[in-house]
């Protein structure tokens, strides 16, 4: 009779483990509701001021308020909106597969990926910077990181270009995410933290965050912000040039930053000209 | 516990023990305290890092219950298809043939030395490159994939060693019936062996959910341990505390399997009507052979 | 054929590798060893403490163990182990988040070792006086891990392959430098073909000498 228990009570871990399986996979259910055709739309989750999942499920950012602006001139309402994570690496993918329609993730546009998507815009120009605590006054210009503790995540070549060419002695770290890399900037074991200035605005500007870290200006290259979209689709990409537009003319952008960027201190630049890259 | 290391204790080694705890006690405290006044002192246990988990339930519903399911998702469809997989190979190696039994120790040893974390990612790699999945489902199968090709293989020697531990008399008395190999093997041997693994099996289970931590860690596969991400840029960075609960959930959870092992090993033990043979288990999936001779297992593979 | 190496540091990378491997193993056998004498110590708080150090570290992935090391230890309570540049101070961190979490393996695998021998060993060394440390030390242990080399092996080897988490917190080993290849170059099949050689190369003599050497050791009974 024992080895019938055992058996059961195996089987209804099983189940138990099934169980839970399954209800995750519920949530694609869209026919219910009504109305209005939907739309997937790809950002980044995890990068407050750019596109940020928050704990209410809800989506927040720059990135987010652009894709909102332009799905809303294409004709779809906010709630048909799907919010898609797309990751770094899988972008054009996602793009070339069809499971977004288009990506809005601080996604820059050059040579190498313009063989495989389209972009239009560019809606933002940001520039490599860096992120050091608010009160440290040592790093003034990119050569003072020689010596210093560097932080970025794995994989980017923001870190590497810095030690390449501007501070052949900085120490790199590298991470995950950006968490852990301003955790560390926070308790002093790194100095400093690079990307994109927008990214590191972002951090800044959390509410946590005010007055404990600060943008150190340096523009050490130029990242055109375009929305990502299916190579070749010209009317996809004129409709959402002609929204951009209208997002900057009517100030809506500029709103956009403010809310987005602006607690840190972060000095945008104009918005940029649609279809002019800068190099 | 009344050991046969040391007698027992006269006043004098009460005394002495009584020292070594309180200087134990000591020490431990003095590590405790550093911890904690280094983590105060860093604002690491600001009320603010940790409210999130414990005022409101929005942290656990939006990001670790999400991340908890694709843990459970992913170690769940690495049992379910290495299991099959582990007994062909398992019993493949107990054949009369050479040709089947050569070919299936190669595998089987190839693949238990070759890193989880290598395996996941070339699999990543591979169906990035030669399929078309979209990026969601293909982190989710290269994770498996990964974890099927390790664990079949100690699957296969845990099946290889539930067979050995049955009683010789049990394929002696199939042969006096007239049973062919197969008969035996799926008729006696088996229905006895997957009773004696149970245990074994569960115990594999924890090391499976281990092991889904690398995809979130290399892959980004988003997972329990990918949640931290998230989760720590909405709430300015707590990278600490999340962590500490991430891990308590892999503790619970594990604990739980764990636990449900040693349970269903202890069943068996005791069990009456079986031969009494089990593939026994250590705390956390450590496998100790009992009757089987040449039983050679893995410990506390993470990659 | 083999062009797609250039560039790379194949060996370097596996000498890390190595390097992590034989400091890890040294730390978690003394750990380990400390951590079983505990388990059966006539002391209850220390029996206690390591029974609870054994089931917890081993529930917790090592991601998450080396993750504590990196971000606790070093970044906020500011320990470096002695090394002043990041790669120093993260290969020192793996290390040591290597031996806390092998150290459990290697305690269990000592324990079922101590298991083995004979009561009467125990007995007969505590009838000519001896204290519970002599006997641990002179008696139990040297027998111990003569019938422990088998299972030891197999923790050496998981520890071999687990030395790959350590490109969690960035210290180039191995699968750092793989990760990197195989996204740049386009011969998925060779590289992945080389790393998983390179593997193999270090785990399977590892398990057929000490395969060997626990045959040569065995305590026959």
């Amino acid at each position: 009779m024992q080895l019938r228990k055992v058996t059961a009570a195996s089987a209804a871990v099983l189940a138990l483990a099934l169980a839970a399986t399954a209800c995750g996979s519920d949530d694609k259910d869209d026919s219910a509701s009504g109305g209005g055709k939907k739309i997937t739309i790809g950002i980044k989750i995890d990068q407050p001021g750019i596109g940020l999942k928050t704990p209410d499920g809800k989506y927040t950012g720059f990135d987010v308020d652009v894709a909102t602006y332009v799905a809303k001139e294409l004709g779809y309402d906010a709630k048909n909106i799907e919010f898609k994570e797309t990751k770094s690496q899988d972008r054009e993918t996602a793009i070339s597969r069809g499971d977004v329609k288009f990506i809005v993730a601080s996604y820059s546009i050059n040579d190498e990926r313009l063989k495989k998507v389209d972009f239009a815009g560019p809606y933002l120009l940001a520039h490599q910077d860096i992120l050091v605590r608010a009160d440290d006054d040592s790093i003034k210009k990119p050569e003072d990181l020689n010596n210093k503790k560097l932080c970025s995540v794995t994989g980017s070549t923001s870190a590497q270009n810095i030690h390449d060419t501007l501070a052949p002695k900085a120490d790199l770290q590298e991470y995950g995410g950006y968490s852990e890399c301003l955790t560390g900037l926070e308790n002093k074991a790194v100095d400093a933290l690079t990307t994109d200035d927008s990214i590191l605005a972002g951090y800044a500007s959390q509410d946590v965050n005010k007055g404990k870290f600060k943008l150190a200006g340096f523009k050490m290259t130029n990242e055109n912000y375009g929305i990502g979209l299916k190579k070749g689709d010209a009317d996809l990409k004129k409709k959402i040039n002609d929204a951009l537009t209208k997002m900057v003319s009517d100030g809506s952008w500029q709103k956009a930053v403010d809310a987005n960027f602006g607690p840190a201190g972060y000095k945008n630049e104009k918005a940029p000209k649609i279809g002019n890259v800068v190099k | 516990m009344s050991s046969v290391l040391y007698d027992t204790q006269g006043p004098r080694a009460k005394r002495r023990n009584i020292l070594y705890t309180v200087l134990f006690v000591l020490a431990a405290a003095a590590v405790v305290w550093w911890v904690y006044d280094g983590l105060a002192e860093k604002h690491q246990l600001d009320w603010v890092k940790w409210k999130p988990f414990f005022a409101g339930t929005q942290a656990w519903e939006t990001f670790i219950w999400p991340g908890f399911q694709n843990t459970i998702k992913a170690a769940f469809f690495a049992l379910i298809i290495a299991l099959p997989l582990g007994a062909l190979f398992g019993i493949g190696r107990l054949s009369d043939h050479r040709w089947v039994r050569v070919p299936g120790g190669v595998v089987v040893e190839f693949f238990r030395a070759i890193p989880v974390l290598l395996l996941m990612i070339i699999a990543n790699q591979a169906y990035s490159e030669y399929t078309d999945l979209d990026p969601d489902t293909r982190l989710l199968y290269a994770v498996v994939t990964g974890l099927v090709l390790y664990n079949a293989s100690v699957l296969a020697e845990i099946v290889r060693a539930g067979i050995l531990t049955l009683p010789r008399g049990q394929t002696d008395a199939a042969k006096a019936i007239g049973m062919r190999k197969g008969q035996t093997m799926v008729f006696v041997l088996l229905p006895q062996a997957v009773t004696a693994m149970l245990p074994a099996i569960v115990s594999q289970l924890v090391v499976i959910v281990k092991d889904t931590a690398l995809g979130g860690a290399v892959l980004s596969f988003p997972e329990l341990l990918a949640s931290v991400r998230p989760m720590s840029a909405n709430y300015g960075s707590n990278t600490i505390a999340c962590f500490t609960i991430v891990a308590l959930v892999y503790l619970a959870l594990n604990f739980a399997l764990t636990s449900f092992a040693s349970w269903l090993e202890r069943r068996l033990r005791r069990g009456k009507k079986s031969t009494g043979a089990v593939v026994g288990t250590g705390p956390g999936g450590e496998l100790e052979t009992i009757g089987a001779p040449s039983l050679n297992m893995d410990d506390g593979t993470a990659a | 054929m083999f062009d797609f190496l250039d560039g790379y540091d194949l060996l370097g990378a596996f000498w890390v590798t190595v390097k992590l491997t034989v400091f890890s193993a040294l730390g978690s056998l003394i750990w380990g060893t400390l951590l079983a004498g505990m388990r059966v110590s006539p002391v209850p708080l220390m029996r206690g403490f390591a029974t609870a150090y054994v089931n917890v570290v081993r529930n917790i992935p090592l991601t998450v163990i080396i993750m504590f090391a990196s971000l606790g230890l070093y970044s906020t309570l500011g320990i470096a182990l002695g090394s002043t540049d990041i790669k120093g101070i993260n290969f020192r961190l793996a290390v040591l988040a290597f031996v806390v979490y092998t150290a459990s393996f290697v305690c269990e695998a000592i324990r079922s070792g101590i298991n083995t021998v004979p009561v009467g060993q125990a007995e007969a060394a505590r009838a000519l006086g001896l204290s519970f440390t002599q006997v641990l030390r002179l008696i139990v242990l040297p027998q111990a891990f003569r019938s422990v080399v088998n299972p030891l092996s197999n923790v050496l080897i998981a520890l071999t392959k687990n030395t790959t988490v350590a490109s969690a917190i960035g210290v180039a080993e191995a699968s750092y430098l793989m990760k990197e290849m195989i996204e740049n170059e386009a011969q998925l099949l060779l590289i992945s073909g080389v790393f998983a050689l390179g593997f193999v190369i270090l785990t399977l003599p590892t398990g057929l000498i000490l395969g060997w050497v626990a045959k040569k050791v065995a305590v026959k009974r």
